[in-house]
């Protein structure tokens, strides 16, 4: 019934949601699904904890391009599926705090060293956020996020292959292509999470792919050959969709 | 910081993994007092009851079973000559950490080496012309035979539940089993798990070609278990979360679920958690330790007393503990003195993905060892010399995770954008792997000793790796990208893409291998070559035990729990029944 009346819905939306949990979602006779998808905040209604104002509109924009909405298929884009809030949410957090931080470092070092560089992915996001919109601005007069979907592609297409000079802007530290291998990774993570990080809306990318998530019980199953599973994905906080 | 000075007990056990809980347990029984020392946090079977452990982002993403780079780091480099750099975030190998170690998290591929693999160096003397092969290789022979191992492997694998198909009973070879495989004293203890349609595939092609596929071994048990020490293990149900998870069904053999249920009742028993030994304190004479400096959970620093110490934690921080401590001569690569940080070896993977737009893997129904394998391409089973190199692989198809996150996309799927999301939709549960897990020798110039630059938390130099492929391995990876090749061609997918290294390739820290890192304090018949006796027991300091893959001498196309259960257990046994009674060195040279 609440879902039938959008107003409703919106007034449902704005009180408190992340403090509900989906069990008491379903109480009030949502089904699982339906309570999934609205225990996830809508993202214009979001405010981010970690991402100033200016690298959230980046993060908005970027991630959209990553994974983008429409194409040919089913599956969702990053925006669809609250992939924004689910990077926000984890860098907030002690995400980075793994990494092993002791001095000298060598950024320079051939990449199949792995990471060398004296920044926390936090300071990688900040710091590339910030170069990326000034690189912009001296080439077309815009920050990231007022370019057209072609020319930040195009951005995002030579962050990948280290083709924005860092170190003309003053950063000796990192390359481009980690601020892009951070945020394709954390962005894919957020897509194919489990929903309760934040991410995976109403786990529409789990049901577009055809993944079960946390059913983990096949004993039955192991034996079928070549029948794609028929059953729909359940969330770690029992949702099913 | 306050120094406290604890009641001492018969042993110290430093490192609550697979050679930590099994020593512990097995001493015990024997009336010891036991005490555990643990670096990292309990981990306890309710931690991981369904369906927490359904979380590829938790477990696969932010390694939550695994010890830190920030806490246990190591540094590498390629030759003698480089600057090493820090592992500051794991890649190639991801150490286990906290109660159960790397033991909680592994995929369960529970198999024995053949009994070539354990006499190598007398292989080669006899198989291979002198000079065929690089002269800085230092493969050599464990120090001991097969039948005297072999009852330590049945024991190991009845405590796990070992799940398979038997392929040589008592020299009988078994139809459907391994015919590679050394006598076995006792058939598996339970059957293969369940075949996936990769495996069937897999299999069916591998047997057209004329190689002997069998089910991968597995200590995810396929019935209900009860092993010797009276824990109960659950059949597996298949749920897909088992290589870096630990298992939410009781049924990946564990410390947790094999030893840790029973070790606990026992009165004699105790451990701390998170509990970080520093360094074993040597008598003045340097021939026995009195005990362990430890930091406690709330930073004290605490000093252990003990007439037993064992080193039962990773291969790399039982060396590095070594090291620190002043245990055995440290190795000099240039004059070959010194035992500790020699026959350092890892190991490679490779192999090729599979697609088939009409075929549903399922990959999510899966155990870490749903698989099929075959060993005809292992040293003494092929011609190897022939083709001038020392190694092999087992040869695989496993259905290890089907977690979308590793998900595989065909060749030219771009990585972001329409194209990306298109393709995973496109491709998701449409992919096969044929796998290798391939040997790797020991070399003069592979080792490992402490870092000049990087230190730990406690200000103590860090662990320094010095190790790269060598020809003679990369000359292996390009004889089975043909074998493999011959598979694919055979299985006829729609497409397929190779994964091998090329003959210039540098080992790349960024891509997870395995976590079968071996050696440097290896076990042998002579003191001036090997830091531990075949009781892995030091030869200089007789009352410290070192059991771990680091008794390896070089590393075997077999997944290594199996030898590292063996091994400890028969350690544990000459304590036992000798080492009590007369302590002293059980070895004589």
């Amino acid at each position: 019934m609440v879902l039938e009346r959008p107003t409703s819905r919106r007034k449902f939306l704005m009180g408190a949601l992340m403090a509900i949990p989906v069990s008491a979602l379903i109480a009030k006779g949502l089904t699982a699904a339906q309570a999934a998808e609205m225990a996830a905040p809508d993202l214009a209604d979001y405010q981010p904890v970690f991402f100033s104002a200016d690298e959230w509109q980046f993060i908005l924009a970027a991630t959209d391009r990553l994974i983008p909405a429409g194409g040919n298929g089913k599956a969702p884009g990053a925006l669809e599926t609250n992939v924004p809030v689910f990077i926000d949410q984890q860098l907030d957090g002690d995400f980075g705090q793994e990494i092993y931080m002791q001095g000298p470092f060598n950024p320079r070092a051939p990449a199949t060293m792995g990471y060398q560089i004296p920044f926390y992915p936090q300071k990688i996001y900040q710091r590339g956020i910030q170069l990326v919109n000034q690189w912009c601005q001296q080439q077309m007069n815009q920050s990231f996020n007022k370019l057209t979907p072609a020319q930040q592609d195009d951005v995002l297409s030579r962050l990948q292959k280290n083709k924005v000079d860092f170190a003309a802007l003053g950063e000796e530290n990192m390359q481009p292509s980690h601020l892009f291998s951070q945020l394709l990774a954390d962005t894919k993570h957020g897509y194919l999470s489990d929903p309760m990080y934040g991410g995976n809306k109403g786990m529409k990318a789990w049901i577009a792919i055809g993944f079960p998530g946390a059913r983990a019980s096949y004993l039955e199953w192991v034996k079928q050959h070549n029948i794609p599973y028929p059953l729909g994905p359940v969330s770690i906080q029992g949702a099913r969709a | 910081m306050a120094q406290i000075t604890k009641k001492e007990v018969d042993v110290v056990v430093c490192g609550l993994g697979w050679a930590g809980s099994l020593m512990s347990i097995e001493l015990a029984m024997a009336g010891l007092t036991v005490r555990a020392l643990e670096k990292g946090p309990d981990r306890s079977y309710d931690d991981f009851a369904y369906p927490k452990p359904a979380d590829e982002y938790a477990y696969a993403v932010r390694n939550k079973v695994m010890t830190t780079p920030a806490a246990s780091a190591v540094t590498v480099r390629y030759t003698m000559n480089d600057t090493a750099l820090p592992t500051r975030k794991w890649g190639a190998f991801v150490p286990g950490g906290g109660v159960g170690g790397s033991g909680l998290h592994w995929t369960g591929v529970l198999i024995r080496p053949t009994p070539t693999d354990i006499k190598l160096k007398s292989y080669v003397d006899e198989a291979y012309r002198p000079g065929i092969l690089q002269e800085d290789m230092r493969v050599r022979d464990f120090p001991f035979s097969w039948e005297e191992i072999e009852p330590w492997f049945d024991k190991f694998e009845r405590i796990c539940g070992q799940s398979g198909k038997t392929g040589n009973l008592r020299g009988q070879i078994q139809e459907g089993g391994d015919p590679f495989e050394g006598p076995r004293s006792n058939p598996y203890p339970l059957p293969p798990l369940e075949d996936t349609l990769n495996n069937v595939m897999f299999a069916e092609a591998a047997k057209k070609l004329g190689y002997h596929p069998f089910p991968n071994p597995s200590a995810a048990a396929s019935r209900a278990w009860t092993n010797p020490y009276g824990n109960q293990i659950a059949p597996c149900n298949y749920c897909g979360y088992c290589s870096k998870y630990p298992c939410l069904n009781y049924s990946k053999a564990s410390p947790q679920t094999a030893v840790m249920d029973a070790l606990k009742r026992m009165d004699n028993f105790s451990y701390e958690v998170n509990a970080n030994v520093l360094k074993v304190v040597l008598h003045d004479d340097k021939k026995t330790a009195k005990g362990v400096i430890y930091i406690d959970e709330q930073g004290n620093e605490c000093f252990q007393p003990a007439k037993i110490v064992v080193l039962s934690s990773f291969q790399l921080y039982n060396v590095h503990l070594m090291l620190l401590s002043g245990i055995g001569k440290p190795y000099d690569p240039v004059t070959e003195e010194g035992v500790v940080g020699r026959n350092y070896a890892f190991l490679s993977n490779g192999g090729a993905t599979l697609f088939f737009k009409d075929k549903h893997f399922n990959p999510f129904v899966a155990a870490g060892p749903t698989g099929q394998m075959f060993n005809d391409i292992s040293p003494g089973n092929f011609d190897g010399p022939g083709l001038g190199f020392l190694g092999g692989a087992k040869i695989h198809s496993s259905q290890a995770t089907g977690t979308p996150m590793s998900a595989a996309l065909p060749k030219g799927t771009p990585s972001w954008g329409a194209g990306w999301k298109e393709g995973l939709e496109e491709w998701y549960g449409h992919s096969m792997k044929v796998s290798i897990t391939t040997t790797c020798m020991s070399y003069r110039d592979v080792y490992l000793d402490l870092d000049p630059t990087y230190t730990n938390e406690h200000g103590q130099p860090l662990l320094r790796i010095t190790f790269n492929w060598k020809q003679n391995e990369l000359k292996l990876q390009q004889y089975l990208k043909g074998i493999v090749g011959n598979i694919v061609q055979e299985l006829n997918p729609d497409s397929a893409s190779m994964s091998f290294l090329p003959m210039d390739a540098d080992f790349d820290l960024t891509k997870y291998v395995s976590t079968h890192n071996v050696g440097g304090a290896i076990m042998g018949d002579d003191p001036k070559t090997s830091a531990l006796n075949k009781y892995l027991q030091c030869w200089d300091v007789h009352n410290v035990f070192v059991p771990g893959g680091n008794a390896f001498p070089q590393n075997f196309q077999a997944n290594p729990t199996d030898t590292i259960g063996a091994i400890t257990l028969m350690a544990a046994q000459a304590i036992k029944d000798r080492y009590l009674n007369n302590p002293g060195p059980l070895v004589q040279v």
